[in-house]
């Protein structure tokens, strides 16, 4: 442990110091640059210059991804949101194996950012009415979050509101449309 | 004898230039005038509807605005009577050729008498000081007596449609016994107004409360607060809109007192509350939430104060959609308890188990339960792709239907003399609001701005 911490140490020192130097390098008028090869055989008293990558921290392509979630505001994560939404059947709040899936990906994201809260709303197609929707899009939502927990994600983080078949995400009358309206939709509201 | 309503229509000017109002003003408290001669009734031959021509009312002053009025309310109150179906009317056209009478002294009864009219509805507009007074006779043409007899004064320039729509409910109430609605109004949804919902990713529509006169004039919006607003609903007195609102979010039940310009919240919090529906006498609503977590819905009774908080149904499903019955003593009200839903009733005591009342139906709806003299409950039911309006008689338990699959129709709202429904259709493209008749005629498009939904009729 120590031994690793100081080898951190020598080498960010190392590369603050090659830094430095490159910083303070004069520019060199040579009318051609030798090849790479050549270069060590041609000034071999100068170190060489730093490869550029160097001035900036490599960073595993991973991490790279989360930053952007971390970074990203609540508007554009939940513009393009890594939450995806649940879809069910006509009049059903079952979750299907799909669901369960992208229920399972869902808990992995919440539990990689645990100061997310989100909202969970239900939503249904026109075929129902108006006013048992609400009480169906409740359901939904009520099922959603009901497997997050069972995934170990704390209640508290997920709030439920129902919008019945007020808000159609697709405003088409068709079957495609009405698959695409029967969803619990996740809103992410603090991070 | 006289009564002034000049101060109701002054106030009710202000409602003309007021589209946005956080509240409209109020109405004219109504009925000031009295009856100038001892009522009588007229009969029409061979006991059918009384035959009436209602021709233009008597400008008696030469101004445009007189004149005008004068036109607009025999043309209104024409409207108003033919909603109801109580009388018989002579085609306009059939007496373009009587000479038009300038008084009610020179009125050709003879000529009448040969269009075989029973009566002959003689209306004047004079322009006085304090705005105009309107004054209506009800002509029997074979005895030249007159069987009714009014006299209207007041301001005219806001809303000369109110003289007929009074006119009419007289003149129905006097001649036929019947309680017309030309004076009662819709609520419901719309979203014509364009706004997007602020705070959301998603491209919503904000829904606004509106209300209107019950013939569609004279729409106006409610509510402003810019958010998701659905359910209203009439307070017993005409003087209220509950209605479902998401401004903090979590949907609750507001109260807008549309003369005073206040609202009040009836419920609060992180719990979930939809669909109030008033009890008969305006103390307290019954309402649907699923505050108790797991899916389940169960209706609760609420003082319309927000106090009192009691629940009503005790199920492991959805219980929504209440609706009272007019006496007060039962609600019927939407549940899944068997699959999908079906219509119920329960004491408003809650006590004993609730009682299916639809049982042909794959999905019904939305109850809503018909004023006395009628004992009947509509609904919206699933009957192809779309829905349709379908009554129950309670006595009975048949059903009849009065859509038939033109568009998607549903949330039914009955007229408080039970003789029409007001509806949501898409029928003619978007969501629409329609009245038909209980007996599946006269149906009428009442809007056209937008999507509007979700209707209900004032009781007065």
């Amino acid at each position: 442990m120590m031994l690793r911490r100081t080898a951190v140490i020598l080498t960010a020192a190392s590369l603050a110091a090659a830094v430095a130097c490159h910083k303070k390098a004069p520019p060199v008028a040579r009318p051609a640059p030798p090849p790479p090869t050549s270069t060590a055989s041609t000034t071999p008293a100068r170190p060489p210059a730093p490869p550029e990558p160097v001035r900036e921290p490599v960073v595993p392509a991973e991490p790279v991804r989360d930053d952007a979630i971390a970074s990203a505001s609540l508007d554009d994560l939940n513009r393009n949101s890594p939450l995806k939404p649940v879809f069910y059947e006509l009049d059903s709040s079952d979750v299907s194996p799909a669901g369960q899936k992208v229920l399972d990906e869902n808990a992995t994201l919440l539990k990689r950012y645990p100061a997310w809260a989100i909202t969970i709303e239900g939503h249904c197609d026109e075929r129902g009415t108006a006013e048992y929707n609400l009480a169906l899009g409740e359901r939904r939502a009520v099922a959603a979050r009901a497997y997050l927990v069972a995934q170990g994600i704390s209640a508290d983080r997920l709030r439920i509101v129902s919008y019945g078949k007020e808000f159609p995400f697709d405003p088409g009358h068709d079957e495609s449309a009405f698959a695409k309206n029967r969803r619990a939709h996740f809103v992410i509201t603090a991070k | 004898m006289k009564h002034s309503i000049l101060a109701g229509m002054i106030a009710a000017a202000a409602l003309v230039g007021w589209p946005r109002a956080q509240q409209p003003p109020p109405q004219p408290p109504p009925t000031t005038q009295q009856p100038s001669e001892i009522g009588a009734t007229i009969g029409g031959e061979a006991g059918g509807p009384p035959r009436l021509a209602v021709p233009d009312f008597i400008a008696l002053s030469t101004d445009a605005e007189t004149v005008a009025i004068a036109k607009i309310l025999g043309q209104v109150l024409w409207d108003d009577l033919n909603f109801e179906h109580e009388f018989a009317f002579i085609p306009r056209d059939v007496y373009a050729s009587i000479p038009k009478a300038t008084s009610f002294a020179d009125v050709p009864f003879d000529r009448w008498r040969e269009l075989n009219a029973d009566g002959l509805v003689v209306g004047t507009v004079q322009k006085v000081d304090a705005g105009i007074r309107v004054e209506v006779r009800l002509l029997n043409v074979r005895t030249r007596q007159s069987a009714f007899g009014k006299e209207y004064t007041g301001s005219a320039a806001a809303n000369p449609r109110r003289y007929a729509h009074m006119v009419s409910d007289d003149l129905h109430l006097s001649q036929r016994a019947l309680h017309g609605v030309a004076q009662t109004r819709l609520t419901f949804v719309s979203d014509r107004d364009g706004e997007r919902m602020k705070n959301t990713v998603q491209k919503r529509d904000v829904k606004e409360i509106y209300i209107a006169d019950y013939d569609g004039e004279r729409q106006t919006r409610v509510t402003v607060n810019g958010t998701l607003n659905v359910f209203p609903r009439w307070s017993p007195d005409g003087r209220s809109i509950a209605y479902t609102s998401y401004g903090k979010g979590t949907p609750q039940i507001l109260i807008s007192n549309i003369f005073q310009a206040t609202r009040e919240e009836v419920t609060r919090g992180n719990d979930e509350n939809w669909l109030a529906a008033w009890s008969p006498d305006g103390t307290k609503l019954c309402i649907a939430s699923p505050r108790e977590g797991r899916g389940y819905t169960n209706l609760y009774v609420i003082n319309r104060d927000g106090s009192g908080l009691r629940k009503l149904t005790n199920h492991p499903s959805i219980n929504t959609s209440p609706t009272w019955s007019p006496s007060g003593t039962q609600i019927a009200f939407s549940s899944d308890r068997t699959g999908n839903p079906q219509v119920y009733v329960i004491g408003a005591d809650g006590v004993g188990q609730a009682q299916r009342i639809t049982t042909s139906e794959s999905y019904a709806d939305k109850a809503t339960w018909s004023p006395a003299p009628y004992n009947e409950i509509a609904y919206t039911a699933r009957t192809g792709p779309g829905n349709d309006i379908k009554v129950i008689d309670m006595a009975t338990r048949e059903v009849r239907q009065l859509t038939f699959g033109e568009g998607s129709n549903e949330s039914p709202a009955f007229a408080p003399n039970g003789r029409h429904i007001a509806f949501t259709s898409t029928r003619a493209g978007k969501k629409q609001i329609f009245t038909i008749a209980r007996t599946g005629k006269d149906l009428k498009q009442l809007t056209r701005s937008g999507n509007n939904e979700q209707p209900d009729w004032s009781a007065k």
